[in-house]
């Protein structure tokens, strides 16, 4: 296997963008990403592009073809192929990007994540977004995707020591993060009390427990890391890519309020990368809700079960803490169009990497992780990524 | 939900008929068609549930899916069945009432209202055993 290094990334802002089309958000995201690179189109040999439901949102399948021939590609008849796997489709395409390099089989290869969320009405994403869980034995009986995240909630507040505002000061720091990233749907920071007095959804979740509807793009190109200094001065080499899977519906898991599969992804990232929860400089988490930012930090290792609220409230995810988390803003905070999520994921980390996230740039970052989950646990893609 | 769709798996929604593995003995609902356990060695039959069980999580959904809106504020739970498996299902109790560990049974109700083909949906949901 070939080293795999990050050459480019871009990404569009992300929010209710209802100016662009579909089409239009994965066009620029891809632009910036080749300008990044300093790498014109014809030399990219194949596409990977996330994406959880255009057919619901936007009433189009067949993606991968849509996005080759709209980046100019369909003369040059690359292969382009969209991964699907709810909202962990960028962080799986990513992965295929990345296998691809790896293997020999390409050598340029845009991996690519856009969702297109707002064209339809809030009650229509809702339950498109529900068919990331058990649509038979969930969804039909009332389940919503908030709801369950709360039960996780519910179940961990029962055996855990979380208070409420523990739960609420994960918002309030991604948020903190959001303001300070130019592409984040909020830019502005919040209190405790805006979390503990949003609406109810699901208890013990509200509102600002609760991450966006968003569109969004986002393209990073990869390339083997021995020819990566022909297109950039700071490849970001992939240490490790991993990925697991678990039962579709939260009822079937071993643990309700642990992520098997994210114990199970972390554990193979490390394990590849030889690397261990200390030496990660900052990650990004799926915080798709509160709770799944709290869950994701135990399961990955960087705190013990049980103990994520205090450690978030004592300052240790922010920006200047022990392990900074979601220094984007999360997807609280920067937004979460399903299929492009794992992508900025990467794209977080790769602007961390090369010293260029301004205002919320970790000092002297040398090794960042991202971990994109579908469903309610079903996938989990871990990536660690690192300067050279 | 397709008409096919729903009418499929009235068996199972109206009458809790799940699973369960002749070899190992473990039971499944929603129903299995294949043990994780003895995969190929599997042997697995039908199975009636007695309809008992107890709440393992809640929550009470404020903000639903358009064919529940108008059921809203309601208790949604994981509820564990005597024999095992585990499964979703809404609690018919007051919000104030559930709780971690309450005891539950099966009774038979209707689900939701398709708007569109304006079907209405019956199954099974739990409420608390006196
Ligand atoms: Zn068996």
């Amino acid at each position: 296997m070939r080293d795999v290094a990050v050459i480019g990334v871009g990404c569009t802002t992300f929010g209710e963008k209802w100016e662009s089309s579909f089409r239009d958000l994965f066009v620029e995201a891809g632009a910036i990403a080749l300008e990044d690179a300093q790498l014109s189109g014809e030399k990219i040999d194949a596409m990977y592009v996330g994406n959880m439901s255009a057919g619901r949102f936007i009433d189009q399948e067949h993606i991968g073809a849509l996005i080759a021939d709209y980046a100019g590609m369909a003369t040059r008849h690359i292969p382009s192929t969209r991964v699907e796997a709810a909202c962990a489709s960028g962080g799986l395409a990513f992965r295929q990007a990345v296998i691809a390099v790896a293997s020999g089989m390409e050598d340029i290869v845009v991996a690519a994540g856009v969702e297109k969320m707002t064209d339809v009405e809030p009650g229509a994403s809702t339950d498109t977004l529900t068919g990331a869980a058990d649509r038979e034995w969930e969804g039909f009986v009332g389940a919503t995707f908030p709801g369950l995240y709360a039960m996780i909630a519910t179940d961990y507040m029962h055996r855990y020591p979380l208070t409420r505002e523990q739960l609420a000061q994960v918002a309030v720091k991604n948020h903190y993060n959001g303001a300070r990233n130019p592409i984040a749907q909020y830019q502005q920071e919040i209190t405790l009390d805006t979390v503990l007095r949003s609406t109810m959804v699901a208890e013990p979740l509200r509102l600002f427990d609760c991450s966006p509807i968003t569109d969004g793009a986002a393209a990073v190109i990869v390339a083997p890391l021995d020819r990566a200094r022909e297109f950039t001065d700071t490849p970001i080499k992939v240490l490790a890519s991993a990925q697991a899977s678990d039962t579709i519906a939260l009822h079937d898991r071993r643990d309700i309020s642990t992520l098997d599969a994210t114990v199970a992804a972390g554990k193979r990232a490390f394990k590849i990368a030889r690397l261990s929860h200390k030496d990660i400089d900052m990650v990004e988490v799926h915080d798709c809700f509160t709770i799944a930012e709290i869950c994701a930090i135990e399961d990955l290792g960087f705190c013990r079960k049980g103990e994520a609220g205090k450690f978030t409230a004592d300052g240790e995810t922010a920006l200047g803490g022990k392990i900074p988390v979601n220094t984007s803003g999360g997807l609280k905070a920067c937004g979460h169009p399903v299929g492009a999520t794992g992508i900025k994921q990467v794209c977080e980390i790769v602007q961390q990497l090369r010293n260029d996230a301004g205002k919320r740039q970790i000092d002297g970052a040398k090794i960042g992780m991202t971990h994109n989950v579908g469903g309610t646990g079903a996938t989990v893609a871990v990536h660690i990524l690192g300067r050279v | 939900m397709s008409v096919a769709r729903f009418w499929r798996k009235i068996p199972q929604r109206y009458n809790l008929i799940g699973t369960k593995c002749e070899t190992c003995g473990r039971h499944f609902f929603p129903p299995r068609t294949f043990c994780p356990d003895c995969r190929r060695n599997g042997k697995i039959v039908d199975h009636k549930f007695a309809g008992k069980g107890t709440v393992v999580t809640y929550t009470i959904i404020h903000a639903a899916n358009e064919q529940f809106e108008a059921l809203t504020p309601y208790v949604l739970a994981i509820i564990q069945l005597d024999e095992g498996p585990r499964m979703t299902t809404q609690i018919v109790c007051r919000p104030d009432e559930v709780k971690i560990g309450m005891r539950v049974k099966s009774v038979f109700r209707r689900i939701a209202t398709d708007g569109e083909s304006g079907i209405i949906h019956y199954g099974t949901k739990f409420m608390p055993v006196e």
